[in-house]
């Protein structure tokens, strides 16, 4: 086991080390990054001084040196924008980017869990077709489309819910729905699928033949086997919902990190583009992590490959 | 006698119809409705993207101000003149909406191209050549992965500036490891195969056992995985295009559209929803028929 967590370990390891070369190599794809920094009426003497006030003038391997450093550090410049450090801009907008995305995992999990189950039980069903029906639906639909016909259904015309901002239960409820539907729909998809295998497994029969109430039969031999690849998934989903977030923040206005880096974007704001970016990979490459470990937890096998 | 009389119930190899691998499957696929209604709409969109100036009636970029946020002809104060109604500079909804379908259509495609290519190769060096060419493709690909996918495209179009090639390049610069995860499975299956062992064995160069031996036989999965891969570069050029980082606003999108759309949703709910609804359908036809096209190359995977 602990052979297993150190080959995790390390490999989480390499990834933030590429992360943290990516992020670099992204300023400086076009070859001058200050060009792409300085606003478009900038002269060239203001470009050159501005070039060699941030060290793009240096060598490239310097420069990504004393990057990594300062990256390592949580130090990646003031904010162009703002002039307030782009890390802690970026990490103040964590919790509700946070926030946003735990609360449509727990949709994801309250939802398309069971339903995936109930599908699974029902097959060829009403309730199995209205279901894969809405799966269909949800993993074509864009994210922020169906942000907008909720807007219009349940803030417009019903008046429930408001349409954009941050406050209480209420503002949440929406952009959670938004965030969470293409992640439920995966889900829902997954365990059923996961779930007709198992239940026509031969241990299962076992169960059934011996006696077994029909909870015990699908709950404990039934789903938890079937958990196995549904925890992966959702482990896989919980990043997909980090980035979905970019998306939902700016249709409802939410003041999360994906909002800040659409804003520094249109602002030239890069120091913030490179914080957000860095943030957001270092958190994916800490949750498969995670995903991976609990993943040994459950199935023994795994830990002694 | 016995053994004869079973010799003759069974019917002279001679006489046994040949259907190959390839006709058998798309009999399999022939036979699924789901995949069916995919593959006419995707022919749909693909028909319109071809010839969008021959079925759109009205020029998708000709405002009438006049006719600002009319509502589709079924709705009082809407026209047949524009059956789904017009935008806020009067721009008639439906040719837009078919004009948009060249815009996912090229990026659809060009991104499979891209991404697949770049992929399959590095996919199939990785499972055929195993090593430290391995090493470096699975490190180069769990870093690419360790990135949300929007944001890094949102990046790139940051530094590199909008456009349609720009929004094709990031897409298909982030889709390639899909490809890898599959193919590289793939082939390191297969080259334990005798038919590789047997190239191997006669002397043939590493090249011709990837491009003859090995690259026909992960075809399909890469076939069946680019299917799905259309559908997402479909809704992440839209997204783009939605956030203002896609193409430019004056060429039919669908995101675009929706970008313009949202401001108008309590009076003109028709400019949000109709593009929507073309990308919903235009991805769920690639959907389904990727779901067939996944059965009917591997009829052992249960649906």
């Amino acid at each position: 086991m602990s052979a297993y967590l150190v080959r995790r370990a390390l490999g989480a390891l390499w990834a933030l080390i590429g992360v943290a070369i990516v992020v670099f190599l992204i300023l400086h794809m076009t070859g001058d990054p200050a060009s792409v920094m300085m606003p478009p009426e900038a002269t060239k003497a203001e470009i050159e001084a501005f070039r060699h006030e941030q060290g793009f003038d240096r060598p490239l391997i310097v420069q990504f040196a004393s990057f990594a450093v300062a990256a390592a550090q949580g130090d990646l410049g003031l904010s162009l924008r703002h002039q307030e450090p782009a890390m802690a801009l970026a990490l103040q907008r964590l919790p509700a980017t946070a926030l946003l995305a735990s609360s449509a995992f727990l949709i994801v999990v309250l939802v398309g869990v069971p339903a995936g189950i109930l599908s699974a039980l029902r097959p060829r069903t009403w309730v199995d077709y209205v279901a894969r029906v809405i799966a269909l639906i949800g993993q074509s639909a864009p994210t922020y489309w169906i942000g907008l016909m909720l807007i219009l259904f349940f803030a417009v015309r019903l008046g429930w819910f408001p349409a954009s901002g941050i406050g209480d239960w209420h503002n949440l409820i929406l952009p959670a729905a938004t965030l969470g539907f293409f992640s439920t729909a995966k889900i829902m998809r997954l365990t059923r699928a996961a779930m007709l295998e198992v239940l026509a497994a031969d241990y299962l029969r076992t169960a059934r033949a011996k006696g077994l109430t029909f909870p015990r039969v699908t709950l404990w031999h039934g789903l938890r086997n079937a958990l196995l690849p549904i925890v992966t998934q959702l482990g896989v989903e919980l990043g997909t919902l980090l980035s979905g977030a970019i998306i939902t923040e700016t249709v409802f206005a939410w003041p999360g990190v994906g909002r800040l880096a659409v804003q520094a974007v249109f602002e030239r704001d890069f120091p913030v583009v490179e914080a957000v970016v860095l943030i957001a990979a270092t958190t994916f490459v800490l949750l498969n992590l995670v995903v991976d470990l609990l993943y040994a937890v459950l199935d023994p096998r795994i830990r002694y490959a | 006698m016995a053994t004869a009389a079973v010799a003759a119930s069974v019917p002279a190899l001679d006489d046994a119809p040949f259907v190959g691998t390839r006709t058998a499957s798309l009999r399999r696929l022939a036979r699924d409705p789901a995949a069916l209604i995919g593959a006419v709409i995707v022919a749909i969109v693909v028909v319109c993207a071809l010839f969008a100036p021959l079925i759109a009636r009205a020029d998708p970029n000709a405002q009438d101000l006049a006719a600002t946020l009319q509502p589709p002809m079924w709705v009082a104060g809407g026209t047949h003149a524009h059956p789904l109604g017009t935008d806020n500079l009067g721009r008639d909804l439906l040719a837009r909406i078919i004009w948009g379908a060249r815009v996912s259509a090229i990026v659809g495609i060009s991104v499979v191209a891209i991404g697949g290519t770049i992929g399959v190769t590095a996919g199939l060096l990785a499972g055929y050549r195993r090593g430290w060419v391995d090493a470096i493709i699975a490190r180069i690909t769990d870093v690419q992965l360790a990135f949300p996918l929007v944001l890094l495209a949102v990046a790139i179009v940051a530094v590199v500036g909008p456009g349609l090639w720009t929004v094709i390049a990031a897409i298909g610069l982030t889709s390639w490891v899909q490809y890898v995860r599959v193919v590289r499975a793939e082939a390191m299956s297969l080259r334990e195969r005798e038919f590789v062992l047997a190239a191997e064995a006669s002397g043939a160069a590493p090249p011709r056992i990837l491009a003859r031996h090995l690259l026909p036989n992960v075809a399909s999965a890469a076939i069946v995985l680019g299917t799905f891969e259309i559908a997402r570069a479909v809704v992440l050029e839209s997204s783009l295009s939605f956030l203002g980082l896609g193409v430019p606003p004056t060429t039919p999108s669908w995101g675009g559209m929706l970008a313009d759309g949202r401001q108008y949703l309590d009076t003109a709910w028709w400019t949000a929803l109709f593009p929507g609804l073309a990308i919903m359908i235009a991805v769920m036809g690639v959907n389904l028929l990727g779901d067939g096209l996944r059965d009917a190359l591997d009829p052992s995977v249960q649906p």
